[in-house]
């Protein structure tokens, strides 16, 4: 048996369960698959996932889990996992699981493998793929010490459309226990720092910095280059970080995810929570000066070179015509 | 207020990945290596809660003997004293093996709070800081951007803390617990601060206590095989000189994607 945990907020399903349903599909192997849903008043959640070619679809409803806080689900998801005694465990890579996943495999003292981009064989000889040195390098994994072992899946690394639908599973309300006063963290509603004064989302074209711009006397190159194209200006984590660029302008899994009909990527090495964010753009240009730079696995079209002798050939070039 | 920073030391990012003759891990001793990243942020934010708070930082190392380099860097930057768990396997080990062999050398030190970076940037597995909050017993909040410490008032009141954590999308929230905790660090909290020659000087005195790893700890996951990634698309690589190549990819975009 797979269980695969959903990830919902309020009532409303977070899309990279699908992928994650995808991706147990693809490791089962004849395995039966189970969907958990989590929560204090998860809605139609079930029903909208009870759609998919899986065995059953499990409600586990609980004051306690709203808000999410790591100690609640945890306890949940091991408690589920007492029930239905699961070969695997398998969570969408998102930064809720990021908080509880570690906890809950610390805690069954079970394997957890995470940011998996790709399942090789099926059942318990399956091996997974993940990203290591920031991309750099795909390391091929197995679990070690038992079942069950927890994997989270990488966001867009499988896709929700190619999750089998038209099953008929039986939706089940499961108990699950909470000890409220284990519960050590205390949330606050959650906030945005400031109204974003650019929705990238909706830019055509954008031009992406990074570490490779080296300082931020170096940032007009970038933008001579954005202006000629008629493109915005947008930047990779360390860059923000830095004060370089507002916060705003991060693309990435903790800034905004993208898709432009162009999106250049100048000093950009590609690690994977820069990719989340911009690998569905239409056509992507990599200019670096590393040959092996991960962010030319995603590029339609690379450059390797000085970006500091590119970005204004290119200007000069777009001048012309 | 006493306080745990876990760093590691990992390959600096111009490093090019070679492989053992296996290809099941790098080969370290061509690599040259560095702090990991987030966690110099979290010794940073460590410096800053003692300068408010008083107290001591403690630097938390599991690795060979060259990860000595780093934890002298931490104690150069102001960290008080360090602890090293030394073994040649822990260069590759997994975060279960970290956590634990951190936990066995950490416990007895009954730390207020412990702070770590929220991933490495050699296997990113992003697990250690809170299994090694799990196994310490205290609670855990991830990806962390700002921290409020408001330490124990008076005999046997244990402190609270108030950090704000980052979620998606450019969304935050703020998160009360009690002391002790651990907190994984997100990268760019705050401002580094790089050591002075002063405080290079007064490193060389500083106590590391060296840990022996426990025997019988079990990895949770083997690495089979390790290899330059698979590329998704076919990309296009132009050449020649920088006129040149932007001459190309110009007429690439106008003509090829349409996208200009």
């Amino acid at each position: 048996m797979i269980l695969v945990i959903a990830e919902q907020r309020d009532g409303t399903l977070n899309r990279a369960t699908w992928e994650t349903v995808a991706a147990a599909q693809q490791l089962a192997g004849g395995m039966p698959i189970a969907i958990a849903v989590l929560g204090a008043a998860t809605g139609g959640v079930a029903q909208e996932l009870a759609s998919a070619a899986v065995a059953d679809v499990l409600v586990a409803e609980h004051a306690a889990l709203d808000p999410y806080t790591p100690d609640a689900y945890a306890a949940a998801a091991s408690a589920l996992i007492d029930s239905v005694r699961p070969a695997f465990v398998l969570l969408p890579h998102t930064y809720q699981t990021r908080d509880f996943a570690p906890l809950l495999a610390a805690r069954l003292r079970k394997p957890l493998v995470t940011d998996v981009t790709g399942i090789e064989g099926t059942g318990n000889g399956a091996t997974f793929v993940r990203p290591m040195f920031q991309g750099k390098l795909a390391a091929h994994v197995k679990p070690q010490g038992g079942t069950p072992a927890v994997v989270t899946i990488q966001i867009g690394a499988f896709r929700a459309d190619a999750a089998k639908k038209g099953g008929s599973a039986a939706v089940k309300k499961v108990d699950v226990p909470i000890d409220a006063a284990a519960i050590r963290q205390k949330p606050e509603p959650p906030f945005r720092e400031a109204k974003q004064a650019v929705d990238l989302g909706q830019a055509e074209r954008i031009v992406a910095i990074g570490r490779g711009i080296k300082s931020q006397e170096n940032i007009p190159l970038a933008e001579k280059l954005a202006k000629a194209m008629g493109a915005e200006v947008a930047a990779s984590r360390p860059i923000c970080d830095n004060g370089w660029l507002p916060m705003e302008r991060q693309i990435g899994s903790s800034g905004q995810t993208v898709a432009p009909k162009l999106y250049v990527a100048l000093g950009i090495s590609g690690a994977i929570q820069h990719l989340v964010g911009m690998k569905g753009s239409r056509t992507i240009v990599a200019i670096n000066k590393d040959a092996e730079a991960p962010i030319f696995e995603v590029a339609d079209y690379g450059i390797v070179g000085d970006l500091f002798e590119i970005a204004p050939a290119i200007v000069a070039e777009l001048e012309k015509s | 207020m006493k306080i745990a920073v876990c760093i590691k030391q990992v390959p600096t990012r111009e490093w090019q990945p070679r492989l053992n003759d296996q290809k099941t891990w790098i080969r370290e001793q061509d690599a040259s290596y560095e702090m990991n990243e987030p966690d110099a942020y979290a010794l940073e934010e460590a410096l800053r809660l003692r300068e408010k708070h008083g107290g001591e930082v403690v630097v938390c190392s599991a690795g060979p003997a060259r990860v000595q380099t780093v934890i002298r860097e931490a104690l150069a930057r102001g960290a008080d004293r360090a602890i090293h768990v030394e073994h040649d396997t822990l260069g590759s080990a997994d975060a279960f093996v970290v956590a634990d062999a951190l936990a066995a050398a950490m416990k007895d030190e009954r730390f207020d709070l412990v702070l770590t970076g929220l991933q490495s940037d050699d296997q990113g597995h992003g697990q250690t800081g809170v299994i090694l909050a799990e196994r310490l017993g205290i609670p855990s909040s991830t990806i962390i951007m700002d921290v409020q410490v408001d330490p124990s008032t008076g005999s046997g009141q244990a402190g609270t803390l108030r950090v704000k954590r980052e979620l998606e999308g450019g969304w935050f929230q703020w998160i009360a617990m009690p002391l002790p905790a651990l907190l994984t660090i997100q990268s760019g909290i705050n401002q580094l601060r790089y050591a002075t020659l002063k405080g290079i000087m007064a490193a060389k005195k500083k106590e590391i206590r060296k840990a022996a790893l426990p025997d019988g700890l079990q990895p949770a996951q083997q690495i089979v095989g390790l290899a330059v990634p698979t590329r998704s698309k076919q990309t296009h690589m132009i050449g020649g000189s920088a006129a040149d190549a932007a001459k190309e990819l110009v007429r690439r975009l106008r003509d090829e994607a349409r996208a200009l």
